[in-house]
């Protein structure tokens, strides 16, 4: 059957240089795009989507399991975003690579990784076939109570709700919110997934389904105020959700728990530790929030924040975004992200890696292991550092 | 599975190979103009020896191998004319030595521009190499092979000179060392005083062998940086003023530049000086000799000093991401520049003939010429944007750019880094001796033609 191909921004195509100042951070220091690094071909690189794009819609390449490898590979990090130096269409490189990978979904030619997440999503409602009556158990202990009308709903999302290090993290965010005696509940076996992941990898249907069912029991609810767990939540449900009619403030959790550390209802005690904190693509270079959760590491007593070469707006991606941290598809080799920057974070002499997102602290806490780093370094959630710290 | 495609899995495994048709389609073109052509296999190699066995393998089969790096040259130097294998050299990048007393470093062939900057200023912030301005990620070891300049280029020369050994996979397979670390372990000479085999290598673009190491110059990096613009629209008076300023002997970098967009520079000929300091008290030194020596143009009311305060750092960013701008000015990403060598007098007749290309091929243009060795001569960029969804654009920035060669030929010019088309007109207007020499070096090192065969080829 042959496809008659369409992006929306398929008029910018043609438009790349493949300079390849997208492949880097600012100081050139080393390759800064997650699939380049690991692949090692120009095919990999934003500029080699870029050009790959034009020739398949063109014709002059087919859809083949290698050209949506490629595409799926991106981890949506926006490092490309950042660095590509065309002014006029840089902003618009990771939706061509979205539409990209929309138009694979169209066509049935998508990874298998990929087909089994959406499936998964579609009949479990999360990526782990997991029963939803599990959904809330991680909160079990917390204190957090289901949302009825408080002030905030803290949303967990799928990984902080299944995975165990993200259940670890969600915990924490909750024993400190329950504690500090803000008026906040959860979904729990009633939250469904945000679907930030299924619009990365090109499923609209799907995500509009997701996306409409979270907006309209939101609101039935009487939900005004959400902070999430999971980065990726709040991205999405910031950038896309209003545009469906879900207009929500939200927060992420180290927002928060900044306030509650000025407002003094969380206390810290002296915790004399090295920390580098590795900041999250979809809160740092998609939400521009990089202060927050240094200004909370810097207030602990006795602890140092050491900071990796790559930092910021010039942080590597641990890999897992873009739904990779699902599909895999960037694998675990020596020069996959996620093993890269815990070499990063070790050259730094830091005993903790500080992390403010779910994902990242699976993807490097395997890759801490893979590096057989366990007795160097460890990774733990912003939360999970202060409650160290209170004790 | 293809024999050959077996024996390369054999040499680099699986992930070091590509005959998939998205590599074929990527690594058959650059960014220029010239049609593309399609290699056989892509491979990725991480060690000289890699490198060697794969050159064996090519031998044994007949195949061409074209050594590759980021691919920017835009004269479509890597483009695979004869098939083949491209050999992508970017998995070799470690930087494995740096000698900072004797000011050298050693990198593998496949090291990026960005990242040498990026580790001299974390390691050695005292020193610094010969930044072009060619994007970060295009390879040292690529540079050399095509005589690049840089940014030191009017104070030490083409950055082939600063070029202190070589290590090269010869055609016939063999490892040879270049220089100074074929007698020991020092990376301090090319050729003095021994014959000069760099010459071999440098400048062939790939059809005498492959680097695998590069041994690279250093040189001071002073604490501050500046620059001032001197603008003139006498282009008559431009050859002097570079005379003048050349005589100064202490400046980092001299740049004449012009184009027709934005408005503010049409009909302008801006000349940048860069200049460098370890204090204020040197750099306002430099600035008044720069001011001085141009104070007769200023009181003729010939030219003038522009202020740039907001354009500096755009001037001072080493490499200039902005030079990639004039590709999307068409809104079509691409351009494409001749870069004859030529004397500084003559820059009044080139700046004349890009005018006119651009009038006569109607396409847009931009200039800017580099003063080599203390104005010896200039690297002459006569450039030309273009909308890659636009063929008939492309074929008349084609067209443009092979008249401005034969132009800069006729003017006793030598082409930068010229396609295969401009290496034919080189070659013959070559004096038949000097031809011949070519021929010999050619066909004793590459017997069976394997090395990025389609270029530097000279017919007996």
């Amino acid at each position: 059957m042959t496809y008659i191909r369409h992006i929306e921004h398929e008029n910018i195509v043609h438009r790349c240089f493949r300079c390849g100042y997208c492949k880097f951070p600012t100081d050139y220091s080393d390759f800064n795009c997650p699939s380049y690094k690991a692949f090692g071909w120009d095919t990999y690189s934003p500029g080699g989507r870029m050009w790959l794009t034009r020739a398949w819609l063109a014709g002059e390449i087919e859809t083949s399991e290698r050209f949506a490898e490629i595409m799926f590979s991106c981890v949506g990090c926006d490092n490309c975003k950042d660095q590509c130096v065309f002014p006029k269409f840089k902003d618009f490189l990771p939706e061509i690579f979205q539409e990209t990978r929309a138009e694979l979904v169209n066509e049935g030619r998508v990874p298998p990784g990929v087909r089994d997440y959406f499936k998964a999503i579609a009949v479990s409602g999360n990526p782990y076939k997991l029963p939803q009556s599990e959904r809330g158990k991680w909160a079990e202990g917390t204190g957090l109570q289901p949302y009825t009308n408080q002030e905030y709903l803290f949303y967990a999302g799928c990984v902080g709700s299944y995975d165990e290090v993200g259940q670890k993290m969600a915990k924490s965010v909750g024993n400190l919110l329950a504690q500090s005696g803000i008026s906040v509940g959860i979904l729990g076996n009633k939250e469904t997934c945000d679907g930030n992941e299924v619009r990365a990898m090109g499923e609209m249907g799907l995500f509009a389904q997701l996306a409409q069912a979270n907006i309209e029991k939101f609101k039935a609810k009487g939900v005004k105020k959400i902070i999430t767990l999971d980065p990726h939540a709040l991205h999405v449900f910031k950038k896309d959700y209003p545009a469906l009619g879900g207009k929500f403030k939200v927060l992420h959790y180290t927002e928060m728990l900044a306030e509650l550390i000025k407002k003094k209802k969380i206390k810290l005690k002296s915790y004399p530790v090295t920390i580098t904190y590795h900041d999250p693509c979809y809160l740092g270079r998609h939400q521009q929030i990089y202060k927050v959760p240094r200004e909370i590491l810097k207030v602990i007593p006795k602890a140092e924040l050491s900071e990796m070469r790559r930092h910021g707006p010039d942080a590597f991606c641990c890999g897992g975004g873009g739904g990779n941290f699902f599909t895999d598809i960037l694998g675990t080799a020596e020069d996959s992200a996620s093993r890269v920057r815990v070499r990063e974070a070790v050259d730094t002499g830091a005993q903790i890696i500080a992390v403010a997102c779910p994902n990242c602290a699976k993807m490097l806490s395997d890759a801490v292991k893979m590096e057989q780093l366990e007795d160097r370094i460890e990774v733990l959630g912003i939360a999970e550092i202060l409650e160290r710290a209170r004790k | 599975m293809s024999d050959i495609l077996k024996s390369l899995i054999e040499i680099v495994g699986e992930k070091g190979v590509s005959n998939a048709p998205e590599e074929l389609w990527f690594y058959s073109r650059d960014p220029g103009v010239l049609a593309p052509h399609k290699p056989d296999y892509v491979v990725a190699p991480k060690t000289t020896e890699e490198v060697q066995k794969i050159v064996q393998l090519a031998c044994r089969e007949n195949i061409p191998v074209v050594p590759m790096g980021n691919g920017m040259s835009l004269a479509g130097l890597v483009i695979p004319l004869k098939g083949g294998i491209v050999l992508d050299m970017k998995r070799m990048n470690k930087i494995l030595e740096v000698n900072p007393m004797a000011r050298y470093v050693v990198v593998e062939g496949g090291t990026s521009q960005g990242v040498l900057k990026a580790y001299l200023q974390k390691n050695h912030p005292t020193l610094r190499h010969s930044i072009p301005d060619a994007p970060s990620a295009t390879t040292i070891a690529a540079n050399v092979s095509l005589h690049g300049q840089g940014r030191l280029t009017n104070q030490y020369g083409f950055n082939s000179d600063m070029v202190t050994g070589l290590e090269v996979v010869l055609p016939t397979g063999e490892i040879c060392r270049i220089g100074s670390p074929s007698i020991g372990p020092y990376w301090i000479s090319k050729g003095p005083t021994l014959p000069d085999l760099s010459g071999l290598f440098l400048g062939w673009l790939g059809c005498t062998g492959i680097i695998t190491k590069v041994g690279l110059k250093l040189y001071p990096n002073k604490k501050i940086r500046d620059a001032e613009l001197f603008v003139t629209d006498r282009v008559d008076l431009i050859p002097h003023i570079l005379y003048k300023l050349t005589h100064l002997e202490m400046l980092e970098d001299i740049n004449v530049w012009f184009q027709p967009k934005p408005l503010m520079f049409l009909g302008n000929y801006h000349i940048t000086i860069f200049f460098t300091g370890d204090t204020e008290e040197e750099v306002e030194f430099k600035r008044k000799m720069v001011w001085d020596c141009l104070q007769e143009y200023m009181d003729s009311k010939d030219g003038g000093f522009m202020s740039i305060q907001y354009m500096k750092p755009l001037l001072l960013e080493m490499p200039g991401r902005n030079i990639a701008d004039f590709a999307d000015v068409p809104k079509g990403g691409g351009f494409e520049y001749s870069g004859p060598i030529a004397p500084i007098e003559h820059f009044p007749q080139y700046a004349a003939k890009v005018i006119e290309l651009a009038a006569k091929y109607n396409v847009l243009y931009a200039s800017t010429a580099r003063l080599i060795s203390g104005g010896h001569c200039m690297m002459y960029s006569i450039s030309f944007a273009f909308n890659r969804n636009d063929p008939a654009m492309m074929e008349r920035v084609e067209q443009a750019l092979t008249e401005a060669t034969a132009f800069a030929l006729d003017m006793g010019g030598i082409p930068w880094k010229p396609n295969f088309k401009e290496q034919k007109m080189t070659l013959e207007r070559m004096e038949p001796n000097a031809r011949k020499l070519l021929l010999m070096i050619k066909k004793n090192l590459d017997p069976q033609g394997i090395m990025n065969p389609g270029n530097w080829e000279v017919n007996p």
